[in-house]
């Protein structure tokens, strides 16, 4: 059989070129060369494929010039022709992860080439894109690259060959929402006896049919007299006082700040910074304001627009914290606002 | 963290870049910001372009919190 | 309770002049078994006929499946209220004859019966392609309403299955198990750090045939009760169903229901077994809350850790199943929850007609709508008259060449809600 030509897409990262400070890096195009984690992926395709061409870009320069990106992207992936598109993987970089999502999705659906992506499952372009295209389900850093690019390589050949897909369980992609019937090790009784066991001793088991989640909170009212409300500021940019006094983690935050800003009325490049890890600071380093815009809702609170501006802010950041660590860092703080008698916040995201 | 503000009973509005991904997390109340690095700025502008812009989405911002919504609304 | 389980493996079904079983092989008389059939006079005429694993064969409208068992010491026999008195049962010495099984077949009610291929790939889903089938069609007499029909067949059935568990009782079987569970105190004392287990059965009770009997008495009239495990293996739980074939559970599912036998082979290692809790799945809400707040009291009554629920059947008993889970949850007992999915022919639609967060832990028996491709088999045992109209086929099912395409839904015990079979969905 003919080797499935593949084209591969990363970004500045893994192409060694550089990290958040090369984030904007524009699409590069690399006939005959395979890239980063493309010699892995190499080594598991065997014979049965070969990268034919690499695709770089700055996760920056994609998310913030989508059209573009994705326009110039297509084009090259059309020249290529290949049989299948691989983006990634991205495991739980976020902007990567859209990134990847969303051109394998394009590539699939505007070109008709089977993609195939991989990311860490709480990575934000995992719950966009995996019921769009395939989507191997990572660990959350490139530690794991070894164990996602194993499951990557065949399920790519799979795909290439218009081979029939196996269910989610056996061929290692996050569940689409398109259920699959196969035949387990064990019958059914077994497995729930089993997970049974798990679940009394408190151990992690994993059920067969997530129930649909219907999380959705409703809105709550619109804020009435804006004159004399009082709006706090909350932030996943990362925001804290110069020095970081809390030592807040640039990813995988374990702990929110909570921060007096009485008598503040702009965030200066002597005063705060950012503790992300996930995204150019020199920005944020330069002028906080640009994340936290404390400057402007002062000069409000000064012309009536608002009634005052909440003398705490709260930060903390998005970059690789996992949902259920963000989900109780906002749960604690939120009945502190609520204490404060906060009528409304503005929560900023970079 | 936007549901867990809005659960505790307190109207939130989300500024963020990438919109898509707030619709995902369920924020009610979104707008658009201009770019990963500085969502509330633009260090091409000079500083009191700069600020004006800042001003304008902040205004935006206002706006969503001082208006109802009926489910996920993003304020272009 | 403690009941012993002697198995005697069945390795071929022979028709003889004489019923008995030698070295592991029946004989069946066709004559005698004809009789024991005919017994009802509802019945016009039955036929019988033999089904091994691997022949071309396809039974169709498949009702039940019973595997003969006998009871040898101890209170009461098989089938309690049904056929032998009503009498406590569950304790003592029952034989079963393993790898066999008496297969019901009719009209009936057509598209509420089963198909069971033995051989291609309609067998690798239906259980009853692995064991030796001794078929019966009946045929009812004119004029018989279809309840009164499906009562004589039940019945007819269970006879039959009784007569050939009889051939068994001075047999010497060739492997025994035995089952043993403790009274409440007894197994507090026994076992003081073992998570206390139970296993809620959900049985199918929506009435209009689909039914099911506890010692002869109809689910739909039972408030949840509390079952010795062991009680079971003596057929204290009969079917009465034409339901969708896929989910429904066959007497002989009851008897060797496979979360009983599963939590056996941990209770006292793992976990204590305490007991089985039954509950129905009525038409009317009333019915179904005061079902799943019963299971739910009867949990925490017994100090339960934790619980396996199993479902039976689709679409509103679904939210029996949802309640149980729920309400036994807030009583602060875990639960996981066998159940199947329809989740449309693409697996792309919602598989479930109910949801809720608590339940956390669910085992699925795969998608009842995925489409599966009978191939023409040589020999029909029943009629293939009703098999356009069998839930999970169509006009189209019947194809040129003979093949049937259909969905899993019509193979007898395919996505079976006990967790009888390896067939599983993601």
């Amino acid at each position: 059989m003919a080797k499935l030509k593949v084209v591969h897409y990363i970004n500045q990262f893994f192409a060694q070129i550089g990290g958040e400070e090369k984030a904007d890096y524009p699409v590069e195009l690399r006939v005959g060369e395979v890239v980063g984690p493309g010699l892995a992926m190499t080594q598991n395709f065997k014979d049965d494929a070969e990268i034919v061409a690499t695709i770089i870009c700055g996760d920056s320069y994609f998310n913030e010039n989508l059209e573009t990106a994705k326009a110039q992207i297509l084009e090259m992936v059309k020249e290529q022709a290949p049989d299948i598109f691989i983006a990634g993987p991205a495991f739980n970089a976020g902007r990567y992860g859209v990134a990847c999502g969303t051109i394998a999705a394009a590539v699939q659906e505007e070109l008709g080439i089977p993609s195939l992506t991989g990311m860490y499952v709480e990575n934000p372009g995992a719950d966009m894109f995996k019921n769009q295209v395939y989507m191997v389900s990572t660990k959350n850093s490139a530690a794991g690259m070894r164990d996602a690019v194993k499951k990557m390589a065949p399920l790519a050949v799979k795909l290439g060959r218009g081979e029939k897909i196996g269910s989610s369980a056996e061929e290692g992609y996050m569940p689409n929402g398109v259920r699959v019937n196969f035949f387990e090790a064990e019958r059914g009784s077994q497995r729930a006896v089993k997970m049974l066991i798990k679940k009394l001793a408190g151990k992690p088991y994993v059920t067969e049919f997530p129930m649909p989640d219907f999380d959705r909170v409703d809105p709550n009212p619109a804020v009435k007299d804006l004159a004399h409300a009082k709006i706090a500021l909350v932030t996943s940019g990362g925001i804290v006082p110069k020095g970081n006094p809390d030592h807040i983690e640039s990813s995988s935050a374990s702990h929110y700040g909570e921060y007096d800003i009485t008598g503040v009325m702009d965030l200066t490049e002597d005063t705060y910074e950012t503790a992300h890890g996930g995204y150019d600071p020199v920005y944020a380093n330069e002028d906080a304001d640009r994340v936290l815009p404390v400057d402007v809702l002062r000069d409000m609170e000064k012309e009536g627009i608002i009634g005052e501006l909440h003398h705490l802010f709260y930060t903390t950041t998005g970059n690789g914290t996992a949902v259920a660590s963000a989900k109780a860092f906002a749960d604690e703080f939120s009945k502190k606002l609520v204490a404060d008698g906060v009528d409304a916040v503005i929560l900023t995201s970079t | 963290m936007v549901k867990e503000i809005e659960r505790a009973g307190i109207p939130v509005v989300h500024i963020c870049t990438v919109t898509p991904i707030s619709m995902t997390v369920g924020a009610n109340r979104i707008v658009p910001a201009i770019a990963i690095p500085h969502p509330l700025g633009n260090p091409a502008l000079d500083k009191d372009e700069e600020k004006e812009l800042r001003r304008k989405i902040v205004e935006k911002a206002l706006t969503a919190l001082t208006t109802e919504v009926d489910g996920q609304t993003i304020f272009e | 309770m403690r009941l012993e389980m002697g198995h005697i493996y069945i390795k071929d079904i022979q028709f003889a002049a004489e019923s008995k079983i030698e070295d592991g092989i029946l004989y069946v008389s066709e004559e005698a078994v004809k009789a024991v059939a005919l017994e009802d006079e509802k019945i016009k005429s039955v036929s019988f006929d033999i089904a091994k694993p691997g022949e071309s064969v396809r039974i169709t409208p498949v009702k039940d499946v019973i595997e003969p068992r006998v009871k040898v010491e101890g209170r009461g026999g098989i089938f309690p209220g049904v056929i032998s008195k009503v009498d406590t049962v569950g304790e003592g010495k029952t034989y079963a004859l393993k790898g066999m099984a008496v297969v019901t077949a009719g009209k009936i009610v057509g598209f509420q019966e089963g198909i069971i291929d033995m051989t291609g790939p309609g067998a690798d889903y239906t259980p009853f392609s692995k064991t030796l089938n001794l078929v019966m069609v009946c045929e009812p007499i004119d004029g018989i309403k279809q309840h009164e029909y499906e009562k004589a067949v039940r019945f007819a059935g269970f006879r039959v299955a009784t007569y050939i568990g009889e051939l068994a009782r001075e047999l010497t079987p060739d492997e025994t198990k035995v089952y043993e569970t403790c009274t409440i105190k007894e197994g507090m004392e026994k076992y003081p750090d073992l998570p206390r287990v139970a296993y809620v059965q959900m049985l199918q009770s929506q009435g209009l045939l689909h039914d099911t009997y506890v010692y002869g008495v109809d689910a739909k009239k039972i408030v949840p009760t509390i079952l010795s495990p062991t009680e079971i293996m003596d057929g204290a739980i009969v079917s009465g169903n034409c339901v969708s074939a896929c989910d429904k559970n066959p007497t002989y599912v009851h008897l060797n229901n496979p979360v009983v036998h599963d939590l056996f082979e941990q209770h006292g290692k793992t976990l204590n077994f305490v007991c089985q809790i039954i509950t129905n799945e009525n038409v009317y809400l009333a019915d179904k809350q005061r079902s799943s707040d019963w299971t739910a009291k009867l949990c925490k009554m017994l100090d339960l850790d934790g619980v396996i629920v199993s479902q039976e059947g689709f679409g509103n008993p679904d939210t029996d199943l949802i309640m149980n889970c729920k309400k036994i949850e807030a009583e602060g007992v875990k639960t996981v929850i066998i159940t199947d999915e329809y989740a449309g022919r693409d697996g792309k639609s919602q598989s479930l007609a109910d949801a809720d967060q608590a339940a956390d832990a669910v085992v699925t028996g795969g998608n009842a709508n995925q489409v599966v491709i009978l191939p023409k088999l040589d020999k029909v045992i029943g009629t293939l008259d009703y098999v356009t109209k069998i839930a999970g086929a169509s006009e189209e099912t019947l194809r040129e060449d003979g093949s049937l395409e259909v969905e899993l839904q019509v193979l007898t015990g395919a996505t079976n809600e006990t967790g009888f079979n390896k067939l599983s969905a993601r």
